[in-house]
């Protein structure tokens, strides 16, 4: 298979206006004539869902809550990245796109990320529009702060709920769309097969949450925007229905997969402080603009913050990158902190957490200014660990927040399957390595809002769309085979949950295919998750019925695919002979514990066929070519 | 400290949205006082699938606060005894050894209960269908500094956009009214000058469709307010208030 990422021609800045003017139009008369599926309603599937039928497509929206207003977008902190340059510090699009590119060590295609960088600004405006109450200055302009592997301040925010009032945004763009009639949503609907007719994506087969019934819709397109897949780890920072299920089934329909390996550790979360534990919930970032990361010079140093004076804290991130300090990219600041944890100098009960704090903030801008900031964060953090940050610093340690890796896709945003289009989270894109902060939402936004209203009708205006429906016969086995998987888990009664399988699974990697990997731990790991998968089919138990509301069938489903995707994860780490970003093999660093890139032969693309159950899947390489940046060992000394 | 807790819960169970359903006694054992309420349901959740019985159905997702998915009314509550949390951020050190907590579903003529404690919420969809949005396509909006917006007005208008959506407002109303759900949505769109021009037509319509919804009115009881986890305030319905009657003394739109 040869990957052609249809990247244009010509100088890096006319690249996306040239592409524009090349893709064919669909007269406003004829998109009426077609119908688009939209799977999921974060910030990339609402914007688009709305785009789209503003545009006169008919859409078919589907999202897993019981409203599209909850995807879990909505759950973003810190802010969104523009290059706007309202603060005159010196940004400009080049600079955000070098930024990303840099931040991602050298692991993105620069055509995506300038596009990315080129449409920052137009979201900002968008949502202004929208009524987003982002954060003003006294004289009424917008507001602006800086963010983790920046040096400029183009971060703009809602207070600690930017994710909230961004996905509010779309969703409200989405509503109008409904109420128009141009969009038919469908809530607690969660995809279960993806469907092809003449190997184009043609339709869905769905299961309806509430009655348990399986759905089948057709359409010309279908477009996922169904997010990462952290929760492949149990304790991540993902809502709890988070999945991989959607991009598999694509995955096993002949879409690629781009490098699952690719995961974000977030350096600021809660730590994790019993077995019980469900989920890990992030502080935002942008903590780390006043905050300041320490550890206790002596291992092994016990008392509490308060009595360790100055002279026996490390702020290790100061210390050893002075030009970022406590703002390096988060795949250091996660290593980092790790690191001195596995010195023995970690804080708290566990050991496992660093402080972040913010005693010198206050002192310095006062105690009101810092809760006008943090106000609310300080408060989550307050209501989950009983302690007070104004009082005394926080616990933080790293926690699975982001995955890099997705489907494979071109410059159109369409994967290897022709008519499957996969947008914000879900697809590989424009991040590489390791992502900047304030740049999921950015990438999200772009790809629904000003990418894909453009490049699906380049599609629909070059391609053959012969009639269907739904009761022809790919739809009918397709919908055999998710009801045949339903009775399988159902008929299993085994003596384990299903959460306990999934528990064991993340632990697994967490272990091996985490913050820090190796070869031994990751050969280990594939085993381990394949004897795992071989005991959940024989051994979990699932209560209930199929045509119901079946919360444990849902999971069920979920935890599955988990099992089967967990081991490709690993594939893909021990096929990078290289560390970059958040992979981060033990084999390759520098003298200075930093991750040791390969560019000779690991600068590229690696992009997984699957191959069938129990086989291994094929690679594929797209190699990456650099035309306009100079790739050097990222440095934020 | 971390300790654990015995706690008996009596759990509302019902089949589905046409077969009547009751209360049902759980024990929930050795509850570390560190879980949050969910993982506490987890927990029993677990037991009774190992135990052959079907596990309570409730609706969440985030376990962060925002998402609005969760909520049941705990201990005639909605989100529980705590102020301004959702019941994925109450943690059970609020709780006392040996403790009895009732656990229902929200409840309200608008809100169908689906299963045990999961409701069909849909009907707050169909309000902010009927204009809560600015009608802005796509493309071609102008620079987002080229309208100025006093801090304190975007503040304002950021207090009410907090709304999650979660419904504990109409859970908590005796009349089970929208008008904090309503009010935020409005206000926040007639505070900003983007929303401005579609003020009255918006607040007319979505008011409207509250109504026809079969939500109730206000009566100024203020249990809103006092269970919303994210503690807006009741002056959004008194400034929804002023934008309906100004709508209608001065609009043509209706």
């Amino acid at each position: 298979m040869h990957l052609d990422a249809k990247i244009p021609g010509g100088p890096l800045a006319d690249k996306w206006d040239k592409h524009k003017f090349e893709l064919k139009l669909i007269n406003p008369a004829n998109k009426r004539k077609f119908e688009v599926i939209v799977v999921g309603t974060g910030l990339a599937g609402g914007a688009a869902a709305a785009s789209l039928a503003e545009l006169g497509y008919n859409v078919k929206s589907f999202c897993i809550q019981d409203t599209p207003r909850r995807a879990h977008s909505i759950a973003a902190q810190g802010g969104i990245n523009a290059s706007k340059n309202y603060q005159n510090d010196g940004d400009s699009v080049w600079r955000l796109f070098y930024d990303t590119i840099k931040g991602g060590d050298f692991r993105a295609r620069e055509g995506n990320v300038y596009r990315l960088a080129q449409v920052s600004g137009n979201i900002i405006d968008q949502c202004v529009a929208q009524g987003v109450p982002f954060a003003r200055e006294y004289g009424g302009l917008l507001a602006n702060r800086s963010f983790g592997g920046a040096q400029v301040s183009r971060t703009f925010y809602a207070r600690g709920q930017t994710g909230q009032q961004l996905l509010l945004g779309a969703y409200s763009a989405l509503s109008r769309q409904i109420a128009a009639g141009k969009v038919q949503m469908f809530s607690r609907r969660e995809m279960m097969d993806l469907v092809l007719v003449n190997g184009q994506a043609r339709g869905l087969v769905v299961r309806n949450l509430v009655t348990g019934e399986i759905e089948r819709h057709g359409a010309d397109a279908v477009v996922l925007c169904t997010g990462g897949y952290a929760n492949a780890f149990f304790l991540s920072t993902n809502a709890m229905a988070c999945n991989v299920t959607a991009n598999y089934r694509a995955y096993q329909k002949g879409a690629l997969f781009a490098n699952p390996c690719f995961t974000q550790i977030h350096p600021t979360c809660i730590p994790v402080h019993g077995t019980y534990q469900s989920k890990l919930t992030l502080m935002s970032e942008s903590l780390r603009n006043d905050g300041r990361v320490w550890v206790p010079q002596t291992v092994g140093d016990k008392r509490s913050p308060d009595q360790i004076p100055e002279s026996d804290r490390d702020y290790f991130l100061e210390r050893k990158y002075p030009s970022f300090g406590n703002l390096v990219p988060r795949d250091v600041a996660s290593r980092n902190a790790k690191e001195q944890c596995d010195l023995g100098k970690g804080a708290g009960e566990t050991g496992l957490a660093v402080y972040l704090d913010f005693r010198d903030a206050i002192s310095r801008d006062g105690k009101d200014m810092i809760g006008q900031k943090y106000g609310n964060l300080f408060q989550m953090y307050e209501k989950i660990t009983a302690d007070n940050p104004y009082e005394k610093p926080m616990m933080i340690y790293p926690a699975v927040h982001y995955t890099m890796g997705g489907l494979w896709v071109d410059y159109n945003l369409m994967s290897t399957i022709p008519g499957l289009f996969v947008l914000g989270e879900a697809n590989f894109s424009d991040h590489g390595a390791n992502r900047l902060g304030a740049s999921a939402l950015m990438q999200g936004l772009a790809d629904g809002y000003f990418v894909i209203p453009y490049t699906i009708g380049g599609y629909f205006a070059g391609t053959q769309l012969p009639k269907i429906t739904t009761s022809q016969s790919e739809f009918t086995s397709a919908a055999r085979t998710v009801s045949d998987r339903t009775q399988r888990l159902l008929s299993i009664n085994g003596k384990r949950t299903v959460d306990d399988f999934h528990r064991e699974l993340g632990g697994i990697l967490w272990e091996y295919c985490g913050m820090a990997r190796n070869d031994e731990g990751l050969t280990k790991a594939r085993t381990l998750i394949q004897s795992l998968r071989s005991e959940f089919w024989e051994n979990v138990k699932v209560p209930g019925v199929d045509m119901d509301l079946n919360q444990s069938l849902e999971r069920a489903g979920r935890v599955a695919d988990f099992l089967e995707f967990g081991e490709l994860m690993v594939i893909d780490a021990l096929a990078r002979r290289e560390s970059c970003g958040g992979h981060f093999n033990e084999g390759f660093q520098t003298e200075e514990n930093e991750a040791l890139r390969d560019d000779d032969n690991f600068c590229h693309v690696a992009a997984w066929e699957y191959a069938g159950e129990g086989k291994d899947p094929q690679f594929h390489k797209e190699p990456l070519v650099f035309e306009n940046v100079k790739l050097t060992q990222r440095s934020y000394k | 400290m971390t300790k654990t807790i015995n706690l008996t819960l009596k759990v509302w169970r019902q089949q589905s949205a046409t077969i009547k359903g009751g209360f049902e006694t759980y024990h929930a054992s050795n509850i570390s006082t560190d879980m949050s309420f969910l993982e506490m349901l987890d927990v029993v959740n677990e037991q009774l699938t190992l135990d052959c019985r079907e596990p309570i159905a409730f609706d969440h997702d985030c376990r962060e606060g925002i998402c609005g998915q969760c909520g049941s009314v705990i201990n005639g509550r909605p989100h529980g005894p705590e102020k301004g949390t959702t019941l994925c951020q109450l943690h059970m050190r609020h709780f006392n050894d040996g403790d009895t907590i009732a656990i229902e579903p929200f409840r309200a003529k608008a809100f169908k209960v689906l299963k045990d404690l999961v409701v069909d919420r849909s009907a707050l969809d169909k309000i902010i269908q009927a204009g809560g949005y600015v009608s802005v396509n796509t493309g071609g909006t102008p620079d987002a500094n080229a309208i100025p917006v006093p801090k304190e007005i975007a503040e304002k208008a950021m207090d009410a956009a907090a709304c999650i959506g979660c419904g504990a407002c109409v859970a908590s109303c005796p009349n089970a009214s929208a008008m904090l759900f309503v009010g935020a949505k409005v206000s926040q769109l007639a505070l900003l000058p983007q929303g401005k021009p579609e003020a009255a037509r918006r607040v007319t319509f979505m008011v409207q469709t509250m109504d026809e919804l079969g939500f109730g009115n206000c009566s100024n009881e203020r249990e809103c307010e006092a269970e919303c986890p994210k503690e807006i305030s009741i002056t959004n319905i008194a400034r929804m208030n002023r934008e309906f009657f100004k709508a209608g003394l001065f609009s043509s739109t209706r």
